[in-house]
């Protein structure tokens, strides 16, 4: 039987979807029984959520002030006590994900499987390389503890139905102080969360400027998307950060996705293409994102976006 | 004075279209253009920054891999790095031993700030600083979009799903590189003829007494399913109608 840890990721308040298809990447392992650990300050509400996954088996909360914020630093140590009585340990490849499991990976002394994207076997996954473009199957040696991240846009979400049992733990463990959490500054917003949005709409460098975004955000506000980036379009400054979808952004998998003045670089597509359905509006007819559009149309977004938009408010 | 020392990975050049070999053991790198890392272009870039700055004296490249790629590490040393040292292997290395042959270089050249890239762009794996803060036991700040130094501590931007957090960590650190942490310089003609002058060592990880031993086994390498070829529409109309049959938009 394989024993899975899988580390929450939440904001102190919620429970991120993510974790919800790491759950079913666990379940895929054959004979898991998989366990929840919900790092906090205050882990009720998050464990609640938590434990109403179908198929979770158990959830352990590790309440504890300097859990407050998610810091890999201090949460690596306590991960590495828990995992003691497990044989898995997972984690979403999200940034929180990606900065943890690593920094657990070393301390137990084994190495990573980074973006699993199917389960082979219990200790044998395949994952992603060269920005998507060489899948791999690799396995990890079965007499040591496998730490690995799931790529979150290969599963679907667990769904609710679940109630499992909810068990407080208290660690023993010397928690360094050497990182402190100062800030973070997210965009609120009441639009879609990206990263697990049934609908995105993306722009790129052709939108032009900041202002000219608006565009992009008027048409997903329409739709009621999601809204993401190209690279170029971050770079640039017309959108934050946190919008940029690609092998070194978000990896995503919306039912409809529509690429507006994207021309569709190989780090982009890696990022997208697991989406159901692609629509690129780009005014090059060769570019490459046209590739691997299921509708695409060529032609200047300025005269476009208004039609469509005009269109789908009929 | 404050010692820095970056990872420099040959890699795959970025515009290269990776093409897996037919038997599936990998993909094909014969006769293929290799480059440094870009995340670790914007590491060193990083380095040198705060060299010039005032905040280091020393910026030490560090290479990891075969013969060839003390190429890598002349493009460092143009760059502007002080100093390189290769750790010689033709085996696949995980990022577990790179980890720890950086760990044994940092011991032995007594480095306050690591600074990496964030992923290597051919195994993706996204590790090998975490792992290296880890078996330090020391903080890690990735993803980094910006970095300032004041004192002891760093405080470093972090480019989060959520948007950016700001950390601050006591120093010595490991920091990896993200994106937008800066452009990296062009190297001019004259800094290639004065790399060459720059000292290389080349050291293993026998010399350095570190296990290169790999935990993972690659069964299979395969080229992605690909999409099936879309269709072009003529205007708007069009679009909204096919959108409409797939029941995407109502």
């Amino acid at each position: 039987m394989s024993r899975i840890l899988l580390i929450a990721e939440h904001d102190g308040r919620k429970l991120s979807p993510a974790t919800a298809r790491c759950v079913t990447c666990a379940r895929q392992v054959a004979g898991a029984e998989v366990t929840v650990a919900v790092f906090a300050a205050d882990p009720a509400a998050v464990a609640a959520q938590a434990a109403a996954l179908a198929g979770v088996a158990k959830v352990v909360t590790v309440a504890h002030p300097a859990n407050a914020h998610a810091l890999a630093a201090v949460l690596a140590p306590q991960v590495v006590r828990l995992a003691a009585d497990y044989s898995h340990v997972l984690g979403p490849s999200t940034t929180f994900g990606k900065d943890l499991m690593p920094r657990v990976a070393a301390l137990l002394g084994v190495p990573q499987i980074s973006d699993a994207m199917a389960v082979e076997g219990p200790y044998r996954f395949k994952r992603p390389t060269y920005a998507g473009n060489a899948i791999v199957t690799v396995e990890a040696p079965p007499d040591r503890k496998l730490v690995a991240t799931v790529r979150t846009a290969s599963f679907e979400a667990a769904p609710a139905g679940g109630a499992a049992a909810i068990t407080a733990v208290s660690l023993e463990v010397a928690l360094p102080t050497h990182t402190r959490f100062l800030a973070v500054t997210a965009a609120s917003s009441d639009r879609p969360d990206l990263q697990t949005a049934a609908r995105v709409v993306s722009g790129g460098r052709a939108l032009g400027s900041k202002e000219n975004f608006q565009l992009i955000f008027n048409l997903a506000a329409r739709l009621g998307a999601a809204v993401g980036a190209s690279r170029a379009a971050v770079d640039a400054g017309y959108a934050p950060n946190e919008l940029q979808v690609g092998q070194t952004g978000k990896i995503i998998a919306p039912e409809l996705y529509v690429a507006i003045g994207i021309s569709g670089a190989i780090q982009h597509l890696t990022g997208i293409k697991d989406a159901r359905t692609i629509v690129a509006i780009n005014k090059d007819a060769e570019a490459p994102i046209f590739e691997i559009a299921d509708f695409g149309l060529v032609g200047d977004l300025f005269q476009l976006l208004p039609e469509l938009e005009k269109s789908l408010s009929k | 004075m404050r010692k820095i020392m970056v990872g420099v990975k040959r890699v795959v050049d970025y515009n290269v279209r990776i093409r897996v070999k037919p038997d599936g053991s990998g993909v094909i790198t014969d006769g293929v253009k290799m480059s440094v890392n870009p995340f670790d272009e914007i590491a060193l870039e990083e380095a040198l920054r705060l060299k010039e700055r005032g905040e280091a004296g020393e910026v030490i490249a560090v290479g990891i891999g075969p013969d060839d790629a003390q190429q890598q590490l002349r493009t460092a040393l143009a760059m502007g790095a002080d100093r390189a040292i290769l750790v010689k292997t033709t085996e696949l290395v995980e990022p577990l031993a790179a980890a720890r042959a950086l760990l044994a270089l940092v011991k032995r050249e007594g480095v306050e700030i690591v600074i990496l890239g964030k992923q290597a762009i051919d195994d993706d794996c996204a590790q090998t600083g975490q792992m290296l803060a880890a078996l330090w036991e020391r903080p890690q700040a990735t993803f980094a979009s910006k970095v300032e130094v004041a004192g002891g501590t760093l405080k470093v931007t972090r480019e989060v799903d959520a948007g950016l957090e700001t950390l601050e960590v006591d120093l010595p650190a490991v920091i990896t590189a993200d994106l937008r942490l800066n452009e990296p310089r062009y190297v001019k003609l004259p800094d290639i003829m004065k790399a060459k002058k720059k000292p290389l060592e080349v050291t293993d990880f026998a010399t350095l007494g570190v296990s290169a031993e790999r935990g993972l086994r690659t069964l299979h390498t395969e080229a992605p399913k690909p999409r099936s070829k879309g269709v072009i529409v003529k205007d708007v109309a069009e679009l909204v109608a096919a959108l409409k049959s797939k029941g995407l938009v109502s």
